[in-house]
């Protein structure tokens, strides 16, 4: 094999070919209907188009697809994160509302702080359900995601809660650097979270536990505590989100904040590579599932898609880009399309990625 | 006569010249680059039990397997009553006549007991199901096998070996000729077995041909009639049981002329360890269903060996060592301290490593690299934290893919890619990297190449030389004895003799398993009965 052709290989063999490849054909979709899709403008300071807020509307789901990612990585699954989003905002929302001075930057601080400390205690919870009581993740989390918007509708009283404080709207429609502060806060939690996993051995040990549950506990992981910071990690991650989708509006509205907010946040982590099977995770891949979600929400409005079918295009989208990431599909097309490999390079043994090199840090 | 050069002995049907129900003539069944089955033949005749015997990968399960439809046969052809037939599928098997209980019950827990039995040919009346008539049918199979139970009842309000029966008086309803149990007493107490047998026995009387596995040797003599041994996938003999020693049995299982095992004796006397404190004591050490309370001494630099069949409780004893399961009765010392092992940490805590037979299940971290796997016992210790430093990693990674010689020597190889025997270096390496002080390894050279057995064996040795304690445990008596200085032998869940590894050779333990022996004084009394000679 010559040594052009074995980079080349290396290169498809990469984990994260499909998702950016995924990612670059709708961009390319979007350009090919609207040739100044990608113009970008400088404007008061700082930078305005289509592909600023694709960023800074990435930003709710890459941010719980983060937790998520981690979560799924244990084997396990968080249903709770819109909930959880809904109950940061609405913790927020009140906070500023009850404060002295409804405008100053403290009390925007403190009630953020609140709000995603009690976001963090009850990702905890799940944890110990999971962990402790053994439910199954799925059913564990399903409690938080109805039980949760019950308890942010409780915190507003069932009212629309609108705010009025400057700092706190920054949140989503800020910019620092000429970038959406939104979009910045995203991509340091994903720095965040890369640093970690990637540099203790969070990561590691991690992934040990969804590959092989038993083999990690007869090794002495302690996996009850791995599983319970995953989780309480996810309900950080997911406060976060609540806080960036609240201050897009000044207002909560417990009843649709977040709202499935989880299934986006799932189909980015899928989208960008780590099985739902547990195991290997890829917190790049997410970030670019989450990029590619926000991408196509543009995407719809932009190539004229009837808003009566934009689910059915995006779940059309997506179970494309999902079967081209499948090995098993892309060898069974290859097979059709070519009859059996009898000359050229042998398909690609399936799934075996180099090792993957997950998290910006490495 | 056990050599496999030899035509299998045919013996005899056990009333006069009655013609079987199943006649399997020369099965083969090839996986791959494995011949899982090579000309094997059973024999079912009507109104008998029929022990399968065989160890661990001696093809008892392949054959079931060929006989219900779930494997194709290759070679060979199977005859019912007198008919050639080809089974495609579990239904076509099914349908002549053959039903199957597995070791896990294959039921519907939230079904009730009718439900269960008469699941996919529920009596119908226009139409529709008529759950009285399914009640009052269900009630009478179960009544008939002296099961009294209320069929209306959902199948998890029973205990398992209720659930066994009821998975046998569905297999009964469908008018079986052929009822193959497959390790049906694995998780029954004693007065449960005897219920099971009593059904058995009923069937049996009625002309069924019942296939009965189990790792149980006393259960075998207690019910079968007739057996066929298994090993390495081939047929050695069907016998009758009456007329078959234990000693004979073991010895066809595990297949060796006595006379060519008398010269394989154990190479050096090794040293008596026994001085001081025992690093690791177990008193009375037990659990329900899977140990009877077991004493165990483990000395500085000793090595015991245990030995017993498959099912003998040597490893079920070794995970309670490492607290993998936790124990019922009993306690454990280490040194000085006594210690309940509520998981794997409190032993890992204590210095001890283990490991499990089951490499893959157990052991493999498959999508990790060799360098973690290797890394991963040490990490889990620190703490999630303390990430172990790079240039400790690469040390001690390296360093142990040479001294074991672990091969690719590539640290970044996923584990999965591995050989078995490079696998299984690996996880010793886990272990070794944590400075173990007691070192339990439940087969660590099964499905293993030749020339890596060879290396885990010297490390061993070597390993006990410097001062480490090892519980060796191999279904190989020949390697178990070459390693230990001392040595435990099981049989049926208990330990049934120990001593000093001393002019002890292979023939001596069979006899031991066989229970033949005139046991050491302070050895327990043998298990009554169940000495056919």
């Amino acid at each position: 094999m010559s040594e052009s052709s074995s980079r080349a290989a290396r290169l498809l063999r990469h984990p994260l070919l499909w998702p950016v490849l995924a990612l670059v054909v709708l961009l390319l979709v979007n350009v090919v209907v609207n040739p100044n899709f990608l113009n970008v403008r400088m404007q008061d300071g700082h930078l305005y188009g289509n592909v600023i807020d694709i960023m800074r509307n990435s930003a709710p789901v890459m941010l719980v697809a983060l937790g998520m990612t981690l979560v799924i990585a244990t084997r396990g699954i968080d249903l709770s994160v819109g909930a959880i989003a809904a109950i940061a905002a609405a913790v927020a929302c009140t906070r500023i509302i009850g404060a002295g001075d409804e405008a100053a930057l403290t009390t925007a601080v403190m009630a953020m702080t609140y709000a995603v400390v009690v976001c963090v205690a009850l990702g905890a919870w799940n944890g110990f359900l999971v962990s402790v009581l053994g439910i199954q993740p799925i059913i564990a989390t399903l409690i938080l995601m109805v039980a949760g918007r019950g308890i942010s509708m409780a915190i507003t009283d069932g009212q629309i809660t609108t705010v009025n404080n400057p700092f706190f709207s920054d949140l989503a429609s800020g910019f620092v650097l000429t970038l959406p502060l939104a979009f910045l806060i995203a991509i340091a939690v994903l720095a965040f979270t890369a640093v970690l996993t990637r540099r203790t051995a969070l990561g590691m040990l991690i992934e040990s536990v969804g590959i092989n549950p038993e083999a990690s506990r007869l090794a002495g992981v302690r996996s009850r505590t791995i599983i319970w910071t995953v989780y309480a990690f996810s309900g950080f991650c997911a406060g976060l989100a609540g806080l960036v989708i609240a201050a897009n509006t000044n207002s909560v509205n417990a009843n649709s904040l977040g709202l499935w907010i989880e299934l986006d946040a799932i189909l980015a982590v899928v989208i960008g590579g780590t099985s739902l099977a547990g195991g290997r995770f890829s917190l790049m891949g997410t970030f670019i599932g989450a990029l590619f979600i926000a991408t196509l929400a543009r995407t719809i409005p932009n190539i004229g898609i009837p808003s009566d079918l934009n689910y059915l295009f995006k779940a059309v989208v997506v179970i494309a880009v999902c079967l081209v990431q499948s090995p098993k599909a892309r060898a069974s097309l290859r097979v059709r399309r070519t009859g059996p490999p009898t000359s050229g390079p042998a398909p690609t043994p399936a799934p075996a990625p180099a090792p993957a090199k997950a998290g910006i840090s490495s | 006569m056990t050599q496999m050069t030899t035509p299998p002995e045919v013996v005899a049907p056990p009333e006069g010249e009655r013609s079987p129900v199943i006649e399997m003539r020369d099965i083969s069944i090839t996986f791959g680059a494995v011949r899982a089955l090579d000309r094997v033949s059973l024999r079912l005749f009507p109104g008998e039990v029929h022990a399968l015997m065989g160890e661990n990968g001696a093809g008892k399960s392949t054959l079931i397997k060929a006989l219900t439809g779930v494997y194709t046969i290759d070679a060979g052809e199977v005859i019912v009553e007198g008919e050639p037939h080809e089974f495609h599928s579990p239904a076509a098997s099914q349908e002549a006549g053959i039903s199957t209980v597995y070791q896990e019950v294959n039921l519907v827990p939230n079904l009730t007991v009718a439900e269960n039995m008469m699941l996919g040919r529920e009596p119908r009346r226009f139409g529709a199901i008529s759950v009285r008539d399914m009640n009052r049918r269900a009630r009478r199979t179960l009544l008939h096998l002296g099961v009294d139970i209320d069929p209306r009842s959902t199948l998890d309000e029973h205990p398992i070996a209720i659930q066994q029966l009821v998975a046998i008086a569905r297999a009964v309803d469908v008018e079986a000729k052929v009822l193959i149990l497959d390790e049906p007493t694995s998780s029954l107490d004693a007065d449960e077995v005897e219920k099971l047998f009593t059904v058995m026995r009923r069937l049996r009387d009625e002309g069924v041909a019942i296939v009965f596995v189990s790792h149980f040797l006393d259960q075998i003599y207690e019910i079968a009639d007739r057996m066929t041994i298994l090993r390495n996938g081939k047929l050695v003999e069907e016998r009758m049981v009456a007329q078959t020693t234990q000693l004979e049995l073991v010895r066809s299982m595990i297949g060796r002329e006595l006379e060519t095992l008398d010269r394989l004796d154990c190479e050096a006397p090794k040293t008596d360890a026994e001085t001081g404190v025992p690093v690791l004591k177990a008193i009375g050490l037990g659990r329900k269903n899977s140990l009877e309370a077991t004493d165990l001494e483990l000395f500085e630099g000793e090595v015991v060996g245990i030995a017993g069949l498959l099912g003998s409780g040597r490893t079920e004893l070794a995970r309670l060592l490492f607290g993998a399961d936790t124990a019922d009765t009993g306690e454990l010392t280490f040194r000085s301290e006594r210690r309940k092992l509520r998981s794997p940490r409190h032993a890992i805590d204590r210095k001890v490593a283990f490991s499990s037979e089951d490499r893959k299940a157990e052991g493999v971290v498959g999508d990790l690299t060799v360098a973690d796997n290797m890394l991963l016992a040490l990490q889990a210790s620190r703490g999630w934290l303390r990430p172990i430093p790079q240039a400790m990693r690469t040390q001690l990674v390296d360093d142990y893919i040479a001294a074991l010689d672990i091969r690719p020597a590539d640290p970044h190889a996923l584990m999965r890619n591995l050989s078995g025997g490079n696998q299984q270096k690996v996880l010793l390496a886990r272990w070794l990297i944590t400075q173990p002080e007691i070192l339990i390894l439940d087969e660590p050279t099964r499905g293993i190449d030749i020339g890596a057995k060879a290396q885990i064996q010297a490390k061993v040795a070597e390993l006990a030389a410097q001062g480490l304690s090892v519980v060796f445990i191999s279904a190989e008596l020949e390697e178990v004895l070459r390693l230990s200085d001392r040595l435990v032998v099981m049989r049926d869940r208990r330990k049934i003799d120990e001593r000093v590894n001393a002019d002890v050779s292979v023939r001596d333990v069979l006899e031991i398993i066989a229970g033949e022996a005139h046991p050491e004084p302070q050895a327990e009394p043998q298990s009554e009965g169940a000495t056919h000679v």
